[in-house]
């Protein structure tokens, strides 16, 4: 089982993500966070949270994201942990209506 | 004298409740960077809360969540009370004399009434009681759920109807390698139920499944899910509402739903089927529940604001049991402010306010007791830490005088009789319940009663 941040995050970074997960799992660079996937324990809370529907579970993960699979799992390794709830980047919010949320 | 929060006055913080709340409160405290010692009070032996006591028996991957907490339990100033009650073995006026704040995290124990005739015939039972019971909770020990009818039926549309309704569709060999508690396996054996109904007032659109959990229920091995196909022409409001981008879990809730109603029955033994836009009116029967009647809803309102209306039609099911999974309620203790309505201890930026609205200085509140039950395990994270934000905030405000907490409390109990378990008892009665599970395959064998913990420790 895998729950993924994709590009949708990169840019935006509201991390409502964070706040809302059991076993803090997500790790950040400046412009988006990664999962990682063998601490996350697969519960979904993070996915309605999300602003600009960028983490996807599983099946539901479309075909043209699942290169994120891999990039959330050698990203998470190599950086922090986040587990606070921090601003968005600048210009979240223009980006969030451009992307139709 | 030092203010609170110092190495000369420590400040000490008793949290009430061993679930995820009480711990991300705990966790809070203990790396705010205040000289802190939290005292965990926890009713049962066992910590863990809904962790432990209501996540699904085959949902184990949730149940790692423990994991974090049983860190937590290390960390250096944290200690469990645990068999302590509170309202029963110490008082809230005692905390609040040995204790600089209390943060109650103790949730809702109890489950929102139906309010309808015949609600309480036997036969007809609370989600909570059920969930309890086959996760082997010791005060749901010795219930009995008579799984001798064929058709069952669920009131709800939530992950906890999802629960209770996986448990009764799946066969005994697809829950014997968890860690179910074993009287419930023994009974579920021999259950009857073949068809289970699952009602929700309102429509496909607005089940408040997640996806994933609905979805599963689609994928079960030995049980179909149907779905009616004409309840799937949704209303002209309902389909506006999927247009909304932000809307997606529903989307892909009434995506799943509509591939459930285009594949129809399979043939499997056992049967889930889905009802929209009906409201229990009322149980009838004689020695036991026979029947459901249920009323026929339409859908008022604008998009995301729709709330279900009687039609006045009414429709009849027979079943033979019923679980109604409707929320839940927080339950008062007494020298707490309590709202009734709403089932929470009443709070203004979790500090605990009496009725008049004025704060009470040093009572605290976290998670579901505080906001209700909404959410699931990782947001009271963020609750728990903002309550945590508001005490530490009062530092300055609250009594200044140093607090002995558990070195006072913890003599005090023993003197009442009250056998106090520590972290190290616990990690004895963990280690004694994975012994247990280990020969019949199951990740642990839950002890389902009090007594059973304690014995396991001696007599000491």
């Amino acid at each position: 089982m895998t729950t993924i941040v994709t590009d949708n995050c990169k840019g935006c970074r509201f991390t409502d993500c964070v706040t809302v997960c059991p076993v803090a799992c997500f790790h950040a660079d400046d412009n988006m966070l990664y999962i990682d996937n063998l601490v996350c324990i697969q519960c979904s809370a993070c996915i309605p949270v999300c602003p600009v529907h960028a983490i996807y579970a599983d099946d539901d993960i479309p075909e043209d994201k699942r290169n994120w699979i891999d990039i959330n799992a050698e990203r998470s390794q190599a950086l922090p942990t986040i587990s606070d709830k921090q601003d968005p980047l600048p210009g979240a919010e223009e980006r969030k209506t451009a992307l139709g949320f | 004298m030092d203010a609170p929060g110092t190495v000369s006055n420590p400040l000490r913080v008793a949290v009430v409740g061993a679930g995820p709340s009480g711990f991300y409160a705990a966790e809070a405290l203990l790396k705010s960077g205040q000289t802190v010692r939290v005292d965990m009070i926890e009713r049962l032996p066992a910590p863990y809360g809904l962790v432990r006591y209501g996540v699904a028996p085959d949902h184990p991957k949730l149940k790692e969540a423990i994991l974090v907490y049983a860190v937590i339990a290390r960390l250096p100033h944290f200690s469990l009370l645990g068999n302590v009650a509170v309202g029963r073995d110490v008082s809230v006026e005692e905390l609040r004399a040995h204790y600089h704040g209390v943060i109650f995290a103790c949730g809702a124990e109890t489950d929102r009434r139906l309010g309808i005739p015949g609600e309480d015939l036997p036969g007809s039972h609370t989600a909570t009681e059920f969930v309890a019971w086959y996760n082997g909770h010791p005060d749901y020990r010795e219930r009995s759920f008579d799984l001798s009818a064929e058709v069952a039926a669920i009131v709800g549309q939530g992950n906890v109807a999802a629960d209770v309704c996986r448990i009764l569709a799946k066969s005994v060999d697809e829950l014997k390698a968890t860690d179910i508690a074993e009287h419930a396996l023994d009974a579920l054996a021999e259950s009857r139920v073949r068809e289970i109904h699952v009602i929700g007032r309102r429509g496909a659109a607005q089940a408040k499944f997640t996806n994933k959990e609905l979805k599963e229920l689609g994928e079960l091995p030995s049980c179909d899910a149907i779905v009616d196909p004409q309840d799937m022409e949704l209303n002209a409001e309902s389909i506006a509402e999927l247009e909304v981008k932000s809307n997606f879990v529903s989307v892909k809730n009434v995506e799943i739903f509509r591939a459930l109603a285009a594949r129809g029955p399979t043939g499997k033994p056992r049967r889930i089927i889905f009802h929209f836009l009906q409201s229990p009116v009322k149980i009838t029967g004689t020695a036991r529940m026979e029947q459901l009647v249920l009323a026929r809803n339409r859908l008022e309102g604008a998009p995301l604001q729709q709330v279900a209306r009687e039609t006045g039609e009414t429709d009849l099911l027979r079943c033979g049991l019923l679980f109604r999974s409707i929320g839940y309620s927080g339950v008062p203790i007494p020298g707490v402010p309590f709202d009734v309505r709403r089932g929470v201890f009443p709070t203004q930026e979790g500090r605990i306010v009496d009725g008049g609205g004025a704060v009470v200085p040093g009572l605290y509140a976290a998670g579901w007791i505080k906001r209700g039950p909404t959410g699931i395990i990782g947001t009271n994270r963020a609750d728990s830490i903002a309550t945590v934000k508001s005490l530490l905030a009062d530092l300055p405000h609250l009594a200044p005088e140093t607090k002995a907490g558990a070195e006072v409390l913890g003599p005090l109990l023993a003197a009442r009789g009250v056998r106090v378990i520590s972290v190290d008892d616990w990690l004895k009665i963990d280690t004694a319940e994975v012994a247990r599970g280990q020969p019949r395959g199951k990740p642990r064998e839950k002890f389902t009663r009090v007594a059973e913990m304690l014995q396991c420790l001696g007599a000491s």
